[in-house]
């Protein structure tokens, strides 16, 4: 292996999320890793950097034209993220960059190697070092029917990665993170923020991005998401929707190529009927289950266990077995 | 109100997608109009009318059998539709293809002013959602991506941004590049009066040299593979007959998922 530096995008900065640990044991396996957060570091989150072996973490320190401080909301723009990564990766001389595949995330990707004029891969599901010693990202296209994979040809490489796409794993040996501040000069933007409002997270449940187990519901269930929460609460699985769930009211995020992309261990569909947006969310998934009443759903063509039956019935009988299972 | 609408000729996605070469498979009769454009057509189409005057004007990179997208365009309402169209372009990574598009919205200006840039939240092939932040990042507009809500008045553009957990209110002066999300409307459906109107429309196909790109963009990006995944085995189906749940957790425990 050649002697890369990696950079993984560390943002929130004061808890970590389970797709950073996915990130730093992909940037491990690629060389040096180092991370960039984009605000002061807490003690929980650096005893994880350490276990993660990430040697280093860039803390930007974010400054308008003028030279004032700027510790507001606009940190987390994508412009501004990509001027700390851009910052970090000139410092660093650095290789490669990983992000997560949220929105937010792509469009900073994008802005970084537009600044560094680095070849980029959205939504990786492996990222390797090619023949040639260049970066190879794979990814899973058209509703998870292709493999493809694709070589970056310019030095830097920047790349985000999906959820799941590996188990997350501690390094062999603890490292001693060093943090080092990065000064950043917030570029012109042209844009005012007026307000930005995180959703918080539910303590109970995982986020539907990063689960291992997901359960959806989708017009079948009538607006009663009973069945389904109970299944999920049973599993400690997130809790996802259709569109159509979503559109009438009934829940709060959908899965799907406009919604979130998911591809968990377990997928389970309740009264949804697969149409080709809702799969191009969760085609990826490594076991699709379905319970829908029509024996002639969409959804049955793509999944690998099917309960043809009232969801009202199944999930509920479902939940109880696996609690009775779980002791 | 002049505006430019981005659209992409995508292959449909109720067909069976798929490569050849390592490029993306074109069957003539299976590609169409990204179906998220039509949020972008709608809200330009909305805006103008607001207005009581305007332009819309179709923009799309695509190979010379993409005229479709432009067509149901038309269709749609939209009064002019351009296609870059050249070899040099075949292939084109993100930032090839921002670069081909901010090319010919400056070509646009030359005629006269261009106070937005609307695209679709994404390319149901690509799904990258890039584009419309580089394209902005290439015109040296402020961009507003991903809107839910948008309104304009006095020369500001305001929007509401959704993206995975977060809710943000944003506003930025015209001209800007703006996305918009499947959310943000509901697109009209052609109707008799469009369709014959649409009729009369001619493409305008432009080339890369009319846009002053001489030279290919070097491609960052090289595809080396790119293959079918192999068939999911027929699912095992259970009818409920009063042990259904159990059943599904069976599946559950004996795969050891639980
Ligand atoms: C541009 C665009 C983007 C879109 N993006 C997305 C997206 O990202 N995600 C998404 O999900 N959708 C998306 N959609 C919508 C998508 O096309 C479908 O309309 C939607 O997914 C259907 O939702 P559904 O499966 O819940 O409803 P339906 O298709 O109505 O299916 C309901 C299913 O429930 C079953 N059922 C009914 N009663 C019961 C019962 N008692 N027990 C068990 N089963 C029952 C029925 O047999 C049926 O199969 C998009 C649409 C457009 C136009
Ligand atoms: C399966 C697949 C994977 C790919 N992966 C990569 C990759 O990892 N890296 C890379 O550099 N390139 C990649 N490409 C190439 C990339 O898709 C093209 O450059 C494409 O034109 C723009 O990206 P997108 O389709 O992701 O668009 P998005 O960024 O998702 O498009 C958003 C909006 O931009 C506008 N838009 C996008 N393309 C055009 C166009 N040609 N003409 C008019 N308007 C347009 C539309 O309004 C659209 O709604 C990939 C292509 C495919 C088919």
């Amino acid at each position: 292996m050649t002697n890369r530096t990696v950079l993984v995008l560390l943002d929130p900065a004061t808890e970590i999320r389970t797709s950073a640990l996915e990130l730093f044991t992909i940037a491990r396996g690629l060389g040096t890793v180092e991370a960039v957060a984009l605000a002061g570091v807490g003690v929980e989150v650096l005893a994880q950097l350490e276990a993660y072996g990430v040697e280093s973490v860039h803390q930007a320190e974010f400054s308008d034209a003028a030279g004032r401080v700027v510790t507001g909301d606009e940190r987390h723009l994508p412009a501004v993220v990509a001027a700390a990564l851009a910052a970090a990766v000139r410092r660093a001389d650095a290789d490669v960059v990983l992000l997560p595949s949220s929105f937010a995330a792509k469009e900073a990707a994008a802005l970084t190697a537009h600044a560094l004029g680095a070849g980029l891969i959205i939504d990786a599901a492996g990222v390797s070092e090619g023949d040639d010693g260049r970066i190879v990202g794979s990814k899973r296209v058209f509703a998870g029917s292709w493999d493809t994979s694709c070589e970056v040809t310019t030095d830097v490489a920047v790349l985000t990665v999906r959820a799941n796409a590996v188990v997350p794993a501690p390094a062999a040996a603890r490292v001693n993170t060093q943090t080092e501040p990065l000064p950043v000069e917030v570029p012109e933007l042209g844009v005012t923020l007026a307000s930005r409002e995180v959703k918080a997270r539910s303590g109970d449940r995982p986020p539907l991005e990063e689960a291992a187990i997901v359960v959806a519901g989708g017009r079948g269930t009538d607006g009663d998401f009973g069945p389904v929460t109970e299944l999920a609460d049973a599993l400690g699985a997130a809790v996802g929707a259709s569109r159509d769930a979503v559109f009438e009211g009934w829940w709060d995020t959908y899965v799907g190529q406009t919604g979130v992309t998911v591809a968990p261990r377990v997928y389970i569909g309740a009264g949804i009927s697969g149409a080709p947006h809702h799969r191009g969310g969760m085609q990826a998934s490594q076991h699709i289950v379905a319970v829908n009443s029509d024996p002639e759903a969409p959804i049955f063509e793509i999944c690998d266990f099917a309960v043809i039956g009232e969801l009202a019935d199944v999930l509920p009988q479902a939940a109880e077995e696996i609690r009775r299972h779980k002791g | 109100m002049r505006i430019v609408v981005t659209v992409k000729y995508v292959p449909d996605i109720n067909t069976d997608r798929g490569f050849e070469d390592c490029r993306v498979r074109r069957t003539p009769d299976e590609g169409t109009l990204n179906e998220l454009d039509e949020n972008a057509i709608e809200a330009a189409l909305q805006l103008v009318e607001a207005a009581g005057e305007g332009e819309v004007v179709a923009l799309t990179v695509a190979p010379p059998d993409g005229d479709p997208a432009l067509r149901k365009a038309f269709q749609l309402g939209v009064d002019r539709g351009v296609r870059v169209s050249d070899d040099i372009l075949a292939g084109a990574d993100y930032f090839a293809t921002a670069a081909a598009l901010a090319a010919a919205v400056r070509k646009l200006e030359s005629e006269g002013p261009v106070d937005l840039v609307i695209t679709g939240m994404a390319a149901l092939d690509g799904l990258g959602s890039v584009v419309p932040t580089l394209l902005a990042t290439e015109l040296g507009r402020p961009a507003l991506t991903l809107a839910k809500k948008l309104g304009v008045s006095d020369g500001v553009l305001s929007v509401t941004r959704e993206h995975d957990d977060v809710t943000e209110e944003l506003s930025a002066p015209l001209p800007a590049v703006l996305s918009v999300t499947d959310t943000a409307n509901q697109p009209r459906l052609p109707n008799f009066k469009r369709i014959m109107a649409a009729r009369g429309k001619q493409v305008e196909a432009w080339t890369a040299s009319d846009l002053g790109l001489d030279a290919a963009p070097a491609a960052r990006t090289r595809t080396l593979s790119a293959g079918p995944r192999p068939e999911r085995p027929e699912a095992e189906l259970v009818t409920d007959k009063g042990e259904g749940g159990k059943a599904l957790a069976q599946y559950l425990i004996k795969n050891d998922l639980v």
